[in-house]
């Protein structure tokens, strides 16, 4: 059997939502270089909606799919859905990861809530920030 | 299909699949037994024992057929422990570079009270006879070295570090799967005294190998049983293997200094294409250099995606990243080099032979530019480098 599924390959080889929203409501950063894979996402809301979502990532190919997947799964969708995202959903329309992938749907979940996070700090929005963990409790942030 | 993973595998020759056919098919007899049958398998048995023996310079009853590189590396390591530590010597000195097979084996060493030393690469991912000589203690019990390394094509000053064991007495072993049929082995002239080789790297078969034991060091078994190989490997003899691996030992060696000469020409037509890709390094030593040996590393991309799209194009390579390592930790190798993670998880290795042609390398040439430019252009890291956020390692 490949490594990856034909969905992971579709979205590697064909990523959806690539590249970067000049003038976003709301930008997510996680992972870093060491680890070897950064995502980023920015994000476009209206009316509590995201109307535009793009990403940037450095990362293997799963990594690359995972972000391309979530774009796709939040994309025109009420903020709150945005939220809901999680690494198994990401995960499940990928049709599966290989076990030593999964922190790359694991990342693009956190991507978003950083993304998301920042859109409520810049409009002044109240949060439980209990709701926002960031991807640092990992050991490659540490060394 | 370009094919440019020869240091992972190599398509065996058709020297090797023909013997292999013919003694599976005319000589399947188990070498152990009496009758004809039997015997004219023995007789295939140690006619390759003499034609490999023949190849690196080694006479026929120091040559043990293994199940590969690893097995070899392991039975070398451990029997040169065992003969140290009967005479109080448990200090082991060895790099920091060397493959798992190796170094794996060193660890578990150390927790049964070895003391294993590794020695620095520096950056071109080298040593040198010096730093061995410096290394070497009364309680040195082996000095274990790579001939060249797998990852970044690094060639070691084998014969002047034989030189400084055989001068100072300790058992020297080179791991020389990478070498064999590719660089001119003589275990005398280079004062080896325990050699690993693996078939499959030179165009023979998977699953068989050779641990050459220079007459006078008596090896110790890992796999326990019957009389085979003298009784220091038990079980029945994989004859077909072992008559593929002779036929392509013989036939690299044949050709290997025409060989050599060709293949690192288009070595260095790849080394000098890439090098044109900005902020890119070539990884390992340029100038003492296995012939078919390319491995670079790209700031700002990760490895797999690189690897991911070359395939789609056809292209066969590898990387040390981590993603493709499996772990969460790069190559070994590259950060021993001093390569920082987030350059090592942006390498690629190449690695070539004599069935490559100019054609593959053009297409190499067109690929791994574009790819890499695709990747860093969604890559957040290369942007932030790109736009002075964060600096350039490479």
């Amino acid at each position: 059997m490949a490594l990856y599924s034909e969905k992971v390959m579709d979205h590697f080889r064909n990523p959806r939502n690539v590249g970067v929203i000049e003038d976003a409501d709301g930008v997510g950063e996680v992972g870093n270089a060491v680890c070897g894979d950064i995502m980023k996402i920015y994000l476009k809301i209206e009316d509590g909606t995201v109307s535009d979502v793009k990403f940037e990532t450095f990362g293997c190919g799963s990594a690359i799919a995972s972000s391309s997947m979530a774009t796709e799964l939040i994309k025109g969708k009420p903020l709150s859905d945005a939220l809901k995202l999680t690494n198994q959903a990401v995960t499940e329309a990928l049709d599966g990861l290989p076990a030593h992938k999964l922190h790359c749907s694991v990342l693009a979940e956190e991507a978003i809530r950083a993304a998301v996070k920042d859109y409520y700090d810049r409009q002044g929005i109240a949060y439980d920030p209990k709701d926002f963990p960031d991807c640092g409790s990992c050991e490659g942030c540490h060394r | 299909m370009i094919y440019a993973d020869n240091a992972a595998t190599t398509q065996m020759s058709g020297a090797a699949i023909n013997a292999m056919t013919a003694c599976m098919r005319d000589t399947w007899g188990n070498p152990s037994s009496l009758y004809g049958l039997g015997q004219r398998a023995r007789e295939a048995l140690e006619d390759a024992r003499e034609r490999i023996a023949a190849c690196i310079g080694a006479s026929s009853k120091e040559i043990t057929f293994t199940s590969g590189g690893s097995e070899a590396d392991n039975q070398a390591i451990r029997s040169a422990a065992l003969l140290g530590s009967r005479k109080g010597k448990r200090h082991i000195i060895s790099t920091a570079f060397e493959h798992h097979a190796v170094l794996h084996t060193l660890k578990k060493l150390e927790g049964e009270g070895f003391e294993v030393e590794l020695l620095p690469v520096g950056e071109l991912g080298t040593v040198t006879a010096d730093q061995v000589a410096e290394a070497i203690r009364e309680d040195t019990a082996l000095v274990t070295i790579m001939y060249a390394n797998n990852e970044i094509g690094s060639v070691l000053p084998v014969p002047e570090i034989g030189a400084v064991c055989r001068e100072r007495r300790v058992i020297f072993h080179t791991d020389a799967v990478q070498a064999a049929g590719h660089l001119p082995i003589d275990v005398k002239v280079q004062n080896i005294d325990l050699l690993s080789l693996s078939a499959h790297k030179f165009h023979g078969p998977k699953g068989i190998g050779v641990l050459y034991a220079r007459q006078g060091i008596p090896l110790s078994n890992l796999i326990e049983g019957g009389a085979q190989e003298r009784g220091k490997r038990a079980g029945t003899e994989n004859v077909p293997a072992i008559v593929g691996m002779a036929a392509a030992l013989e036939e690299s060696c044949g050709h290997l200094e025409e060989n050599a000469i060709r293949v690192s020409a288009l070595r260095d037509l790849l080394i000098g294409g890439l090098s044109q890709i900005p902020h890119s390094a070539l990884n390992g030593d340029p100038v003492n250099r296995l012939p078919g040996n390319v491995n670079f590393c790209f700031e700002g991309i990760e490895g797999e995606s690189l690897l991911l799209l070359l395939d789609d194009r056809g292209i066969c390579a590898s990387s040390g990243s981590a993603c493709t390592s499996g772990s969460l930790d790069p190559s070994h190798v590259l950060l021993a080099i001093g390569r920082p993670h987030e350059v090592a998880h942006g390498s690629l290795r190449l690695s070539l032979c004599e069935q490559n042609t100019e054609a593959d390398v053009d297409a190499i040439l067109k690929a791994v530019p574009e790819i890499v430019g695709y990747l860093r252009n969604m890559s957040p890291l290369w942007k932030d480098k790109a736009g002075r956020k964060k600096k350039f390692v490479l």
